[in-house]
């Protein structure tokens, strides 16, 4: 696997950003094609930092300050197709109103990138992180991936394009930071230089690009029933295939820069009786409670879903299998079904285990709502007395939360 | 400029093929066809969910010899702004010569730009896009068996604006588009009709030839949703523009031009004559109704009359 150069090695940058102004960075290194997009709070700082490299003469972008989210999707639908490398970023009521092109977008089987800081979803209305909006188009066919902090945003956006446009893939990828935590916190992290990133990312070669005028093609044709399950199902195979390659591409990355991705990461999990599955920025303030948990004798372990779609099942049962208790940390709610997204999902992945561990789901942080250490420290106390006692208790419950 | 005599149109391949699946009669396909054929660059289009994107675009077949995009109902603006916007990032670039020209055009039925689409229009519109938007109008949701939209006329009988014991069709006057799009002060606005083809195939030439956007709104008949003979579609909206209903006109850098003037303007009711949707209106006790259409028809002819500064 290629190496970064000594050149470049000294060439990195430490540098103090917000998760919005990493992301940022990481466009203006990528330079796409389009940027098609609409500010909404927490990710407004994403756009306007890329408006000023778009002044400055920075990158070579057309930059499309579309009037709504809908029309920027839209835009980015078009210019995908055209045949380019195109990126948008959003949130909430705006990835709410971007909806309907969602499909399209995956449905023509486009690549593209978009950024998303997690917010709450009206009503009643809250600008502060929750998971609820990138949940609620979990299955649109995007890939998801969760960023814990600035640096992943950052180098999460960059491997996202090398994913997307895998021709064994070919759809679009979604790289999430939690809004405010990461998109308005501070943090020192890594900037790789601007060389190494274009050769990370390569030329893009658009699979059938409009603007091959002489080679016309047609997209978005309208199916009866007779030809709609065959195109479904043909989507799925990027989706497929994706797993192999976000790891593949991670393991580059990682090579190139010394940071490696996988589909999961696990926290302290080789000896792990207790676990807690967690996405995004909470799985930082999981690790200093583990640490001190350790410390005191508790057998704590952390396993973070960086890749929610294609969801890694295979991966979180592997992991999972030898502890006794897990809980499950959902930021977003239940919306009447059994428990959380992410909820279900792990426990739909331990059904197949002989002796699955206990799994329960607490609900946190919604709109914003801070979770202080105690919290996360109680529910790995809770595991512990779960896995001695073998009561499991209540199956869903809210951590921090006045009743 | 590419011919516009009978036999070069009639000899020239044309970019949308025959094989689709319009109605018998439809004035979509004529105006397509008409459209098409007034230009010679290569173009790629974006369309709005509608009839025409049902009709020319089911899978497994095209009647499309051009690169096609359909996305959804609301956006065709929005799309075709996307792809301009490529072809600008890649001219710029030089991952396509400067000299290769593209055109940029979106077809939308007038739910898809009258309605539902009409904020990524004014989006595209104001943003200054180099693409031209057709307005392909046959006055309501066709498609979808006939319902009302904004462009639907006062007193039509649609499936959303019914003819019963207390109401007489649809209770508004229509959205003047035209206007509304003259208004964002593009570069070139206008309003056609497929019965004077070489007055359409101008405009639509005229939309190309500036640099920016623009947008040409059609009246086309439409014979299963006006109820009207299939055969004598061009017909009645020749009676749209002789009555000044449709009035034939651009607006060109703020400039009003009226390109047809009827020699003689006939009656609003010899328009609606003859079209099922209407037929209630001619009922004594809607002669009320009858002569609020016939008034507003006039007072918006006189309007542009005075806007174009012609006499009255």
């Amino acid at each position: 696997m290629e190496k970064g150069t000594l050149e470049e090695k000294k060439s990195k940058r430490r540098v103090s950003l917000t998760g919005d102004d990493a992301i940022a960075e990481a466009m203006r290194q990528i330079n796409p094609h389009v940027v098609a997009a609409y500010p909404i709070t927490p990710s407004t700082q994403v756009v306007e930092s890329f408006a000023r490299f778009v002044a400055d003469g920075l990158v070579d972008t057309e930059f499309v300050a579309t009037e709504s989210e809908h029309s920027a999707m839209s835009a980015c639908v078009g210019a995908a197709a055209g045949g380019g490398r195109v990126m948008t970023v959003t949130g909430s009521q705006g990835l709410a109103y971007m909806f309907e092109v969602l499909g399209v977008t995956s449905g023509l089987r486009l690549p593209m990138v978009m950024a998303i800081a997690n917010r709450a979803l009206n009503s009643p209305l809250n600008i502060h992180g929750d998971h609820s909006d990138t949940m609620a188009m979990r299955d649109m066919g995007w890939i998801h991936l969760y960023s814990e902090n600035g640096q992943e945003a950052y180098d999460n956006t960059i491997q996202a394009f090398r994913i997307a446009e895998n021709p064994n893939v070919r759809t679009p990828v979604l790289v999430a930071i939690d809004g405010f935590q990461t998109s308005h916190m501070v943090e020192t992290l890594t900037v790789e230089p601007d060389n190494l990133v274009k050769r990370f990312i390569g030329e893009y070669i658009a699979s059938y690009p409009m603007l091959d005028i002489d080679n016309p093609v047609l997209y978005g044709a309208a199916d009866r029933p007779d030809y709609y399950m065959e195109h479904k199902r043909s989507q799925l195979v990027g989706m497929i295939n994706a797993p192999e390659v976000i790891q593949q591409v991670g393991q580059e990355y990682g090579a190139l820069t010394g940071r490696y991705y996988g589909l999961v990461e696990e926290y302290r999990m080789e000896d792990a009786e207790h676990a807690i599955v967690v996405m995004s920025a909470t799985a930082g303030s999981v690790k200093d409670v583990i640490d001190q948990l350790r410390e005191e004798g508790v057998t704590a372990g952390l396993l973070k879903v960086r890749a929610f779609r294609p969801f890694p099942a295979e991966e979180v049962a592997k992991s999972l299998s030898r502890t006794k208790s897990v809980a499950v940390l959902d930021r977003c709610g239940t919306g009447g079904a059994q428990g959380g997204p992410l909820f279900l999902e792990v426990r739909a992945a331990l059904y197949e285990e002989k002796s699955p561990p206990q799994v329960i789901n607490y609900i946190y942080g919604l709109g914003g709502r801070d979770l202080p250490l105690r919290h996360i420290k109680d529910v790995y106390l809770r595991l512990r007395e779960i896995a001695r006692t073998g009561e499991r208790g209540k199956l869903v419950d809210f951590l921090n939360l006045r009743e | 400029m590419v011919s516009f005599k009978l036999k070069d149109i009639a000899t020239r391949e044309e970019p949308f093929a025959q094989g689709h699946k319009m109605c018998p009669g439809c004035g979509v396909a004529i105006t397509v066809r008409q459209i098409m054929a007034s230009f010679e660059e290569p173009v790629v289009i974006a369309n709005a969910t509608g009839c025409l994107e049902i009709c020319s675009g089911t899978f497994p077949f095209s009647s499309w010899r051009v690169p096609w995009i359909h996305s959804a109902f609301p956006n065709a603006a929005s799309t075709i702004a996307g792809l301009e916007s490529m072809y600008r990032a890649k001219v710029r670039r030089g991952e396509i010569p400067k000299e290769r020209k593209i055109k940029f055009l979106a077809f939308g039925g007038d739910g898809g730009t009258y309605d539902i689409g009409f904020q990524a229009l004014s989006g595209a519109m104001e943003r200054g896009h180099n693409i031209v938007y057709v307005c392909l109008d046959n006055e309501g949701y066709m498609n979808t068996g006939g319902q009302r939209s904004s462009a639907t006329p006062s007193g039509a009988r649609t499936t959303t604006s019914e003819v019963g014991k207390v109401l007489q069709g649809k209770q508004q006057f229509r959205k003047d588009l035209t206007r509304i799009m003259a208004a964002h002060n593009i570069p070139y606005a206008a309003q056609a009709a497929p019965s004077k083809w070489l007055d359409l195939m101008k405009k639509a030439y005229r939309a190309f030839e500036v640099n920016g956007p623009a947008f040409i709104n059609v009246l086309c008949h439409c014979p299963t949703g006006w109820h009207t003979d299939p055969t004598r579609g061009l017909e009645f909206v020749q009676r749209a523009v002789d009555s000044c209903f449709w009035p034939l006109y651009e607006v060109e850098s703020g400039v009003v031009r009226i390109t047809y003037k009827p020699r003689k303007k006939i009656p609003v009711v010899e328009w609606l004559k003859d079209q099922g949707r209407f037929k209630h209106l001619l009922r004594p006790e809607n002669e009320e109704l009858l002569e609020s259409i016939q008034v507003e028809v006039d007072r918006i002819w006189n309007q542009l009359l005075k806007d174009a500064g012609e006499e009255m």
